[in-house]
């Protein structure tokens, strides 16, 4: 037991000596939320759009004013004809046009029936089906006001959507459980799989295993340090997204941080299993970052969803650990279920650590190769 | 009495290389004993056989009366390595090392100071520093104190001089001849023939081959043939002339001189008309007493031909 606080007592030297380690550990997790959470957002606020006026009378002017009051649109210019279109678009500050027809209005009263065209930059995908539908929830919604209680001679079917869980769509709802997802994985998979390589690199490892140290004992004590820095990390993301972004934890905080623990525990170990494969710090983090950061974040369901990829992506990615681990992490944050909704997926997380463990012990060897 | 090591036939391969071939040797209790030879001679592979880090293709290698194969376990609480790349954690300090072997070994560094005293006493003044930031010789010295500090019965240096100045090369190899009195076995490799004579007993390494296992003294009185040494202030024109006759057997640059073994070991008269023929005029020629390394690479010669 000596020996082994021994270890871990070295084991955090190296890491408090180390600046660059103690930066990814802390600076990288808070960067992330950060980063993820304001600039990478896919809620429109002040989306610059044009308009080109063909009829100019009232019902355009209040609809128009409607439209730019929402907040979720800022004018950008006035056009004058179908040619400033393309030349508006190519200014790149406007992200979509909307043009009303001639005599817009008087057709409106008197046909019960006018147009507008949306036209919006497809160049970028996201937002422009993003303004689409925000506009044309806004002119829905100005037809029926201007309408009002007169217009029952026809039938109507008004649906009324509201969104369960997070009722404004924020984004940080789904980003900070995939943050999580990312950086827990990534930080623990990729230190431990470092500090081991590490050793065999400098030749610290020969010693080591000539030492009366088990492996058991070489690979907790590789293990122990990271753990209990990535639990305080858990606890300083959740802090923060508290904090900044108002995200609460819906569900028991206990069960959340048993999972993360869960969690935690899995990527340090296969961290371990990858250093028992790698013989060097290059492989180790090639394989750490190549190998789980771009599925994690591709294929995990972080930010595409499962169900619309393709058949195979769905398999490849039921073998990712980060899949299991969002599900429960949102189904805890956002949805606050308990136990009993997503016992399915810590059980397989506890057989995949298990499994890792299984792999790491046979795997590490005993002497040199 | 029993043999700290006993190999017998060990052999390894590494894919088409043979590291090791057939290395039969003993290594008596409480003895300096080292391994001579050049780069890439096998010395490692044999080192982490011993230290039970690799296991022999073929062969029996029995270290304190163990099996290094089968009894790796106790065998390690036993023995004290220093590998050629000094292991030591760079940026932890000095103390922190030497503390973190001890733990590791089960001991502390108070029990078993007085055996490394005289090593740590030289490093003890800056033993706040970092391991990386020591030089050479202080590195050694941190790396042999980390690997004594157990007590261990077995001591195993591969390459200790290796990269370390001459003045802490000798020092050194005091320090190893103080380690004698605690009863302690130690094989230690080196590339330097001058080291040799330091040792109780040398086993001399070519091509994962034992040349040769006996006393430094009897490895030099090995020495079959007349040596010379002859000296000019042009020595590249000198060894290509001597070379080129061919009465000439050997001739091998050290240091400021050329030591030459003639076919027939004629007498050196000759040698001195032949120089002087051929345009060298200062040159000085002597009978000299035959080193080891004179008996490696005779040994080395006899090798090849075989």
């Amino acid at each position: 037991m000596k020996r082994f606080l021994g270890f871990v007592k070295k084991e955090f030297l190296h890491i408090f000596r180390d600046y660059r380690t103690l930066f990814i550990l802390f600076g990288i997790p808070v960067a992330q939320i950060l980063i993820f959470g304001y600039a990478v957002s896919t809620d429109i606020k002040n989306a610059g759009v044009a308009f080109l006026d063909l009829s100019k009378d009232e019902v355009t002017q209040k609809l128009t004013d409607k439209i730019i009051s929402s907040g979720f649109f800022k004018k950008t210019e006035t056009l004058l004809n179908y040619n400033d279109i393309d030349m508006v678009f190519k200014k790149g500050k406007t992200k979509a046009v909307i043009v009303f027809e001639e005599d817009f209005g008087k057709k409106l009263i008197n046909q019960g029936k006018a147009s507008l065209s949306i036209i919006a930059d497809g160049s970028e995908p996201n937002t422009a089906t993003l303004i689409t539908n925000y506009t044309t929830a806004i002119v829905n919604d100005f037809t029926m006001d201007l309408a009002g209680p007169v217009s029952n001679n026809s039938l109507r079917i008004n649906p009324e959507v509201k969104m369960r869980y997070n009722p404004a769509l924020k984004s940080h709802f789904m980003f900070v459980p995939g943050v999580i997802t990312l950086i827990l994985i990534l930080i623990c998979a990729l230190m431990t799989s470092v500090t081991i390589t590490r050793e065999k690199e400098f030749g610290t490892m020969e010693v080591l295993l000539v030492s009366p140290l088990r492996p058991i004992q070489i690979i907790l004590g590789k293990v122990m340090p990271y753990f209990i820095l990535s639990f305080i990390n858990v606890l300083l993301i959740l802090a923060l997204s508290w904090l900044v972004f108002g995200l609460p934890v819906k569900g028991s905080l206990i069960l959340l941080l048993a999972e993360c623990m869960l969690y935690i525990l899995m990527s340090l170990t296969l961290g371990i299993l990858i250093s028992t494969v790698s013989s060097n710090m290059q492989q180790a983090i090639f394989i750490s970052l190549v190998g789980l950061m771009l599925p994690t974040i591709l294929l995990s369901g972080f930010i595409f969803p499962i169900e619309n990829m393709p058949k195979i992506y769905d398999y490849v990615s039921s073998i990712l650990p980060p899949r299991y681990f969002i599900v429960i992490i949102k189904n805890i944050m956002i949805k606050g279920t308990g136990l009993m909704y997503i016992w399915k997926e810590t059980l397989i997380l506890i057989v995949m650590t298990l499994i890792f463990i299984g792999l790491s012990v046979r795997n590490f060897k005993i002497r040199l190769e | 009495m029993i043999k700290a090591i006993e190999s017998s036939g060990i052999a390894k391969s590494f894919g088409p290389t043979k590291a090791l071939d057939d290395i039969t040797f003993s290594v008596n209790e409480s003895e300096i004993f080292g391994f001579i030879g050049p780069d890439g001679a096998g010395k490692t592979t044999l080192f982490r056989i011993i230290t039970t880090l690799l296991l022999p293709d073929k062969g029996n290698m029995k270290v304190l009366g163990m099996d290094a194969t089968s009894d790796y376990k106790e065998l390690r609480k036993n023995i004290g390595y220093m590998p050629g790349r000094f292991s030591l954690y760079q940026d932890l300090s000095v103390e922190e090392n030497l503390n973190f072997y001890a733990t590791v070994f089960g001991t502390t560094v108070k029990e078993n100071y007085d055996l490394i005293s005289d090593i740590y006493s030289h490093i003890e003044p800056f033993r706040k520093r970092l391991a990386g930031k020591l030089s050479g010789g202080m590195k050694q010295k941190l790396a042999l104190s980390c690997a004594l500090i157990h007590k261990p019965r077995l001591l195993v240096l591969d390459e200790p001089t290796t990269g370390v100045d001459a003045v802490s090369r000798s020092e050194f190899w005091d320090m190893l001849s103080k380690l004698h009195q605690h009863n302690i076995t130690i094989i230690v490799s080196t590339p330097y023939m001058d080291e040799a004579i330091r040792c109780d007993r040398v086993a001399l390494i070519q091509n994962g081959k034992i040349l040769s296992v006996d006393t430094p003294q009897n490895i030099r009185a090995g020495f079959s043939r007349k040596l010379f040494t002859v000296k000019s202030v042009e020595k590249y024109k000198l060894i290509k002339t001597l070379r080129k006759n061919p009465e000439v057997l050997t001739a091998y640059p050290f240091g400021d001189s050329i030591h030459v073994t003639l076919i027939n070991d004629a007498s050196d008269n000759f040698l001195l008309g032949y120089l002087v023929s051929e345009g060298i005029s200062d040159a000085v020629i002597q009978e000299a007493k035959a080193g080891i390394e004179d008996r490696f690479l005779e040994l080395m010669e006899k090798g090849i031909k075989a």
